[in-house]
């Protein structure tokens, strides 16, 4: 296929974001696919942060595997990335201040810009603006249009007046024809398909799924990575007509979603892990009271605070297990951001139709990256499914009876303000009409037929809901399974494991309760080797599939370390696994550079860097070590050395050099 | 304003009785909830009766209108959810001091805040009663409880006075000893656009043996009563709300009309929320997805 993947480095408050964004806007506009991550932390201003955008003819589902040109906006991005670019790439850099001072690969051209000289014609002078620079250069590097470039930061620019448009369209135009006088392009060639896609967040995929399926309540706390929810229905709040709530806590926010929901509004809330914690208990009231509800749990690498701007699917245990005692809901778990907008509007209906609380659980990844999606898959008519909601009661009908026994386990529903069909919503436990039978009136018999009534609910549930499928081709060697977010990964790591001659095939699974045990066991029984692929330590899905099926996966492949799965990685392990190599948990030498370069950023300063890493045997701390040489910056002299255990990854000592 | 109807007490009598001990103060509390509702003119089908947690919060139950019983401390937030769904809905929200000045009281600060339009009524007993007698927020100091057998050390904290500082627009006390002037408070509550708070002496007569229909009984008196007392005079109102002792005031103690939350929020120019149709304009769809292009 033919792609390229662009990688922008430097420090939080670059720019970064912008420029990623101008780039992927330019070459979607073309009728380009494009995907983007953003590997930031959780500061305003400094620390590394490195987007990765991957641009294809075809759809591209991950970040991949590849760097072919880097944008290096400070030293550091230049040290940690420059090694990593392919061979026929290119390192754009501000010639002003930085230099490639580490060995790259062969036929990597280096693009030195002298930014101060081609923005001098375009003041103000702004930081910001070798960014620019470097992605006007790029724009001519990679063979894209400079005409879409310029349409693009127009419209990027337009609330700013025609003086920044112009100031920008300048600047990336003088880097276009610097790159043009000095260089050769890099070879690329693009069939553009002119086809415009949107390029967009699973965050605002599913927002515009809630305001499509009639979502008229939004509440929140802010909490990252839920809260680009949260802005983007803020920001389109009057536009849409929907009340946006910021309230005090989760407890709040959980709480005045079913107020609304129950008073007869499509309401969601959304939330982290930690806010999800504080929101459990009402949610055990929405499926009592049998209130419909959305419930969003956008994870965040845990457990506690954990690392807020990481990705993890760590808190699947904790969804599964939200609120005391039995209760209807569905869990869903998107798998790509065009599923966002699915599972939005699916979501919305099952609320409505079982009435009772919806959780859509998906993840940093997931919900922050954005990448292009076919505009046809986001009708602007959906179907909207009310369920049994009566209109008019006569005292001739009889008494109404809210939460009566029925065969389905659904009752007839009424809205507050309806005509002779009240009734007290109660989280006491309650006989048909809502009469509490908790106190005075507790009764064993009407308490058995009140809970099956509500739990049969979920077997209509579950049948509304479609099964899971196997992806691929019948009887492979190697069956990887996956949840939620991990589908693009899983699928490409498949592709991989094909080409190279193992053959595999994939089963992704959505929706996670109810759970389809019978297909999932009929599914599973004819896997040769199946390897649970999930983004948390404990292997959290692997043990609730052997709950639901009594299948024990062969292998695990689990990731923790905040950043997200790579297709190349995965497929590695898989064939690791196949020719029965233990996974070792040893420190890796990239890894001993990180520590090295933590060591560095705590304690030290911007002057050194991590320079040379040997592994060494025998020594006093009772296992190997990475011996990481920290050199300075401009000279390359050696200021000391950092040794880090292998095994523990302990930094051990540290050792100034004389 | 228009004509107020009046429907006889017993259209708001619910399908059954109360389980409260007897002589319970939360009995005339009740009953001055369905004066004050058919006082001002609502209809059950238009009322919604909130609660969270605790022997004061059953009543929703006793009360034919829509209910919701919430959880403990929860009912100001899901009567937010109720009020901003469908503005054309009344709602009045009942507890205990526990329920609202103990573990909800964050949602209460923030519901007065915002001054929605809810009409809060608080049957304030100075102790966990439906938990056997705990001492409550509003215990007082020294008193002797199950959970302070040597005497509270805490001081109690004050309602109507933390009403005034968190912008509550109607701020009044009543006393379940006289439910014909709780109900003109409530009805007062209900009809006023804004925030109101009604906190309410209501007896434990099982638990709290120190704040009975006797000690109040002698310490009540009428703010209406006092020769010159302004109710919008926000300072005087203070003083008031920490009044304690031979002489404890009830009636209105401050009332100002301030716009209110629903009042400032855009998507309810176009009615209620509930009422609204669920399918979005194609034309702004198109706008939310070619933003992104």
């Amino acid at each position: 296929m033919n792609e390229v993947t662009v990688g922008i480095g430097g420090a939080a408050g670059d720019g970064i974001d912008k420029s990623g964004d101008t780039l992927a806007k330019s070459c979607s506009r073309s009728g380009l696919h494009a995907y983007a991550f953003n590997s930031y932390q959780s500061v305003i201003r400094g620390g590394h942060i490195w987007l990765k955008l991957r641009v294809g003819e075809e759809k591209v589902q991950t970040q991949g595997d590849h760097l072919n040109a880097l944008i290096a906006l400070n030293q550091d991005s230049i040290e940690r990335h420059a090694p990593s670019v392919e061979s026929g790439g290119a390192i754009l850099f501000n010639a002003d201040k930085l230099k490639v001072n580490i060995p790259i690969r062969d036929n990597v051209l280096t693009v030195p810009l002298p930014v101060s000289q081609l923005t001098k014609p375009f003041p103000p002078a702004a930081p910001v603006m070798q960014n620019t620079v470097a992605l006007g250069a790029l724009v001519f590097l990679l063979g894209m249009e400079f005409e879409i470039t310029k349409e693009v930061l127009g419209d990027t620019f337009k609330h700013k007046g025609q003086g920044v448009i112009d100031q920008n369209v300048g600047v990336a135009r003088a880097g276009y024809d610097y790159a043009k006088e000095h260089f050769v392009p890099l070879g690329y060639k693009w069939t553009f398909s002119r086809k415009r896609r949107p390029f967009l967040t699973g965050n605002e995929a599913l927002s515009i799924g809630a305001v499509a399926a009639g979502c008229r309540f939004y509440s929140a706390y802010p909490m990252t990575p839920a809260s680009g929810i949260l802005t983007w229905m803020a920001d389109h709040a009057d536009r849409c007509g929907v009340v946006v709530k910021q309230m005090e806590d989760e407890l709040a926010v959980a709480n005045v979603a079913i107020g609304a929901g129950y008073a007869g509004t499509r309401a969601m809330c959304a939330t982290s892990g930690g806010g999800f914690a504080l929101m459990t208990e009402a949610i055990g009231m929405a499926g009592m009271i049998e209130a419909p509800v959305v419930f969003v749990e956008v994870q965040r690498g845990g457990p506690s605070t954990g690392i807020p701007t990481k990705t993890e699917q760590a808190d699947l245990n904790q969804v599964y297990g939200a609120s005391q005692g039995d209760f209807p809901r569905a869990i869903i778990a998107p798998t790509n951001t065009r599923d966002c907008f699915d599972s939005a509007v699916e979501s919305f209906n099952l609320a409505d139709k079982y009435q009772l609380p919806v959780i859509i659980i998906t993840d940093l990844q997931l919900s922050e990256h954005p990448e292009t999606v076919d505009p046809e898959f986001f009708p602007s008519k959906v179907p909207i499914d009310r369920g049994e909601i009566v209109s008019e009661w006569k005292a001739t009908d009889g008494k109404f009876k809210r939460y009566q026994f029925t065969k389905s386990g659904v009752s007839p529903r009424a809205l507050p303000g309806t005509a002779e069909t009240m009734y007290t919503a109660a989280t006491d436990d309650h006989d048909e009409t809502g009469v509490l039978i908790s106190d005075v009136f507790c009764n064993s018999a009407v308490r058995r037929k009140v809970a099956e009534k509500r739990m049969k609910k979920m077997d209509l549930v579950l049948r509304d809901l479609p099964a899971p499928k196997l992806e691929g081709k019948a009887g492979a060697e190697v069956t990887l399974i996956g949840w939620g977010s991990s589908e693009g990964v899983i699928r490409e790591a498949v592709q991989q494991l094909n080409a190279s001659g193992l053959s595999a095939n994939n089963i992704q699974f959505k929706y996670l309760l109810p759970f389809h045990s019978k297909e999932a066991i009929e599914l599973l029984k004819n896997c040769k080797r199946t390897i649970c692929v999930e983004m948390n330590s404990t292997g959290q899905f692997a043990r609730h599939l052997r709950a639901e099926t009594g299948h024990s996966v062969s292998a695990q492949i689990l990731k923790y370390d905040g950043e997200p799965f790579e297709p190349g990685d995965v497929a590695a392990q898989v064939r690791a696994i196949v020719k029965g190599e233990k996974r070792s948990l040893d420190v890796t030498e990239a890894e001993a550079r990180e520590i090295g370069y933590h060591h560095v950023r705590v304690y030290m300063n911007e002057e050194v860097r991590p320079g040379a890493i040997t592994k060494v045997g025998a020594n006093g701390y009772g296992e190997p070590v990475w011996q990481v040489e920290i050199v300075n910056r401009d000279s390359g002299t050696k200021a000391g050395e950092l040794l880090v255990g292998v095994e523990t990854g302990s930094t051990h000592s540290w050792k100034p050099a004389n | 304003m228009a004509t107020v109807v009046e429907l006889p007490i017993h259209s708001f009598e619910g399908i059954v009785d109360p389980d409260w001990c007897p002589g319970c103060g939360d009995f005339g509390v009740l009953k001055a909830v369905k004066m004050g509702a058919s006082k001002a003119g609502v209809l059950p089908k238009d009322l919604v009766v909130v609660s969270g947690i605790g022997c004061s919060s059953n009543l929703p139950g006793y009360v034919h209108s829509y209910g919701v019983h919430s959880l403990h401390g929860r009912a100001v937030a899901v009567a937010t959810g109720i009020k901003l769904a469908n503005t054309d809905l009344k709602v009045v929200i009942t507890g205990g001091d526990g329920d609202g000045y103990g573990i909800g009281i964050g949602h209460f600060i923030h519901a007065m805040r915002r001054n929605l339009d809810l009409t809060y009524v608080v049957m304030d007993n100075q102790i966990y009663g439906l938990t056997t007698g705990q001492a409550s927020p509003t215990t007082m100091k020294d008193a002797r409880t199950k959970s302070t057998p040597y005497g509270n050390v805490e001081m109690p904290l004050s309602p109507l006075a933390l009403a005034l500082v968190s912008g509550a627009t109607y701020i009044a006390r009543g006393y379940s000893g006289e439910p014909n002037h709780l109900a003109d408070l409530i009805a007062g509550g209900i009809q006023h656009h804004g925030f109101s708070l009604i906190d309410v002496f209501s007896p434990c007569v099982t638990y709290n043996k120190l704040n009975t229909y006797a000690y109040f009984k002698k310490r009540v008196y009428r703010l209406e009563d006092e020769k010159g007392y302004d109710t919008s005079n926000a300072k005087a109102a203070m003083e008031k709300a920490n009044e304690w002792g031979d002489r404890i005031p009830i009636g209105v103690a401050y009332k100002s009309e301030q716009p209110t939350y629903e009042d400032s929020v855009a998507a309810f120019k176009k009615g209620p929320l509930a009422h609204q149709s669920m399918q979005i304009d194609k034309g702004v769809f198109q706008t939310l997805i070619d933003e992104n292009m």
